[in-house]
């Protein structure tokens, strides 16, 4: 089969099995989308800035385990998608993002549209190419998509030059089944002797804990997972990455740990005396001051990337491998010892957990006249029953539907957590849409977020992507705000966002459905008549508690015993202590 | 600690960048670097001295080992290994007393003269860096037009090599 360029790109991410691709088209890839326009096998769906294609792909990608494909043209089309890249880097996303280049003769040249893409995104990258021969097109593809989906996941970039899409050069193309690549072989199996030493560790101890990361989700390990922490009986926290790996209305989950965790979450890890992380990077939002982290616990650090183990927390027992593989040894490596934790000491533990499990340190006071966005997220728990796609944008109102919406399933929960792009709740969510059409998808936000990609609400119509908005308005950029009345002697800098547009119109103009509410009473009936809608995006418009602010939190410097609690907390806590239940 | 790290790397376009650019980014340092290819034209080798201590080393070695095109890589610090560095100097030498001084520090040195004009010198010279820099500092300051050094490389002894 003789292809130009072009038609090798759209044959190969049809034999690779790729079916969406979103993107933008300009100049460099004119080529190519003329390629794409006579096949109709992959659809490619047209976004309306750069940055939402890579956060649409990245979204198709968390909620799929497919990796997410992006077109898009040289210089600012590339520019534009560095954003999108960077997300997806750091919470390794795979992603293949192709982007036009100059022609060749013309790098170096300061053409039109000329950036150097490679050297821009090599930052932000698992790794990148610039294809300079047509003879190495279908290779360099290939390992793009091995690269960016195998090991530890990340977004990988091909920049292409226009003259290697040319229309009349014309060369054989084989689909290429395997691709070995001599400096680049992830370690999957986890050393069976550290497995042995890590379940005698688990087994002995006192104070268990797991910690478990997004490393669970992407490595598909989510039943293993499941099967040994209910086998041991263990407590377990998960990052804001991990959530729904182990079920969130499980008793063993204790909830999300970190910043803005459980208090027993914190406390416990603050007390654990052995730490079982899988698939988590101590990342600075989860430990705090590194030197206070887990003071009393061995720590047992499962990883399929060597650089994340000991890079922040020293590893006791590190073990390198992928989460599904080093769990399945686990279970086996349990199995073989004939052991069983000691109940009575793990009775102990959980009576612990369970004191400070009382004080309810997500408690909030919703009262009649004012919706507490917390309110806003339970209600959406309800109507959707739990069941539905959540993406976020970035701030408190992503903080809260990580408290608040307990997800049971991996890839239900979808966010900018490493890198915390703002703009990325809306293009994610369409993905995640166009992925699972029959799903209910929400796309959690606040009035700062949605306005940095709401001009995806327009692909939205194009594609028929019936996603809900769930606008949680509080008039203010909520997190910046809530550090400057905790830190800044509520000294609100920039942060009033005075001169909102009206959602619900804008909603209107762009095709869709707006609706504004604004008392407590009126918020379940919104919520249901949004997701009756099943064919319709709506755009929910919740005026919400201007200065409520996220509990617990560590302050930075702070270690996970020292939280600020909510007032709320504060008084329950108080009343506990005077009847004599908490000492 | 300072520390020697020898690498093989896909001779590719932008695999220099990749790993200098991952020293700026993660802020390590880099005394040196050399870079070549090899015998095999696919493959460059490269010698990095760098100094941190040794968490911050654990992770450079992580960091280079997770780059797709670093193929193999060794700390040779803890190893027997031999160090070399070459470096060129430029000498202003006009008077008889201070032409023969240069000659003679050369010879000291083992040095060789690699270009000779009425009034200079160009010296070749290799050696561990502290040589070089003893050189150096033997050398009178007002005479020294310019200095060119490699940075180190490495190889180690006997029967061990770094291959793939």
């Amino acid at each position: 089969m003789e292809l130009s360029g072009s038609e090798i790109l759209i044959q190969f991410l049809k034999d690779e099995g790729v079916k969406h691709i979103f993107g933008y088209p300009g100049g460099a890839v004119l080529h190519i989308y003329d390629a794409l326009q006579k096949q109709d096998d992959v659809e490619h769906i047209l976004v309306r800035h750069e940055q939402g294609a890579t956060h649409a792909a990245d979204g198709y990608a968390r909620a799929t385990g497919k990796p997410g494909v992006c077109l898009v043209t040289s210089g600012p089309g590339a520019t534009n998608a560095v954003t999108g890249i960077a997300t997806a880097y750091l919470d390794s996303i795979p992603l293949v993002v192709i982007t036009g280049q100059v022609p060749s003769h013309a790098i170096g040249s300061d053409a039109f549209q000329e950036v150097d893409a490679v050297g821009i995104t090599r930052a932000c990258v698992k790794h990148n190419f610039l294809v300079k021969d047509l003879n190495k097109l279908t290779e360099t593809l290939k390992k793009a998509f091995y690269v960016a989906t195998t090991g530890r996941p990340g977004p990988v970039v091909v920049d292409i030059p226009k003259d290697i899409t040319a229309p009349h050069i014309k060369i054989p193309y084989e689909y290429p089944e395997k691709i070995k690549m001599r400096s680049y072989n992830p370690n999957l199996k986890g050393h069976p002797r550290q497995i042995k030493r890590a379940v005698e560790l688990m087994l002995g101890a006192k104070r268990p804990m797991f910690y478990t990361g997004g490393g669970i989700v992407m490595g598909e390990a989510s039943a293993e997972l499941r099967t040994l922490v209910r086998k041991l009986g263990y407590p377990i926290t998960q990052t804001l990455m991990g959530l729904g790996a182990f079920p969130g209305t499980d008793p063993q989950f204790i909830g999300m740990l970190g910043m803005h965790g459980t208090y027993e979450a914190n406390m416990a890890m603050h007390e654990c005396d052995v730490l079982i992380c899988i698939g988590a990077r101590f990342d600075d939002r989860i430990t705090g001051v590194p030197s206070k982290f887990c003071p009393y616990a061995q720590i047992i650090h499962v990883d399929i990337d060597p650089s994340s183990i000991s890079k922040i927390v020293n590893a006791d027992i590190p073990i390198v491998g992928s989460a599904r593989q080093v769990l399945t040894e686990m279970l086996k490596a349990l199995e073989k010892t004939g052991m069983e934790p000691d109940r009575n000491v793990l009775d102990t533990w959980w009576k612990t957990i369970k004191a400070w499990q009382q004080q309810e340190s997500f408690a909030y006071d919703q009262g009649p006249d004012v919706i507490q966005p917390q309110t806003a997220v339970e209600e959406l728990y309800k109507v959707t029953n739990g069941d539905a796609y959540v993406t976020s944008d970035v701030g408190q109102h992503q903080m809260y539907a990580a408290q608040f919406y307990p997800f049971d399933e991996p890839r239900r929960w979808i966010n900018s957590g490493g890198l915390g792009t703002m703009g990325f709740g809306l293009p994610a969510a369409m993905g995640v849409k166009l992925a699972f059409p029959d799903k209910d998808v929400a796309c959690v936000t606040g009035e700062g977020s949605i306005q940095m990609c709401i001009q995806e609400l327009s692909t939205c119509l194009q594609y028929n992507l019936p996603v809900k908005i769930i606008n949680l308005n509080n008039r203010y950029l909520g997190m910046v705000r809530q550090w400057q009345e905790f830190f800044y002697e509520k000294r609100y800098s920039h942060v009033y966002m005075d001169s909102l547009p009206d959602f619900v119109k804008l909603a209107e103009a762009y095709g869709h459905v707006g609706i504004r509410v604004d008392k407590p009473a009126d918020l379940h009936d919104a919520m249901v008549e949004a997701f009756k809608l099943k064919d319709r995006t709506v755009f929910l418009d919740i005026m919400t508690d201007q200065e409520a602010n996220v509990y617990p939190m560590i302050s930075s410097g702070k270690a996970h015993n020292e939280m600020d609690i909510s007032p709320l907390q504060q008084k329950i806590q108080a009343t506990l202590k005077a009847s004599g239940e908490l000492v | 600690m300072r520390h020697i790290i020898s690498l093989l790397v896909e001779n590719e376009a932008g695999a220099l960048s990749r790993i200098s650019g991952l020293f700026s980014a993660r802020g390590y340092n880099i005394e040196s670097l050399t870079v070549a290819t090899t015998e095999d034209q696919t493959l460059s080798r490269m010698t990095i001295i760098t100094t941190g201590s040794d968490r911050i080393i654990e992770q450079i070695t992580k960091q280079l080992n997770k780059l797709v095109d670093v193929v193999k890589l060794q700390d040779f610090t803890e190893g027997n290994f031999i160090e070399r560095e070459m470096m060129f100097v430029k000498v202003k030498a006009e008077g008889e007393a201070e032409r023969s001084e240069v000659n003679r520090l050369s010879e000291i040195f083992r040095a060789r003269i690699i270009d000779v004009t009425d009034t200079t010198f160009c010296i070749e010279l290799t050696g561990s860096g502290d040589k070089l820099d003893a050189y150096i500092s033997a050398l009178h300051e007002n005479s020294i037009l310019e200095v060119v050094r490699s940075g180190s490389m490495g190889i180690l002894r006997g029967e061990k090599a770094l291959t793939i």
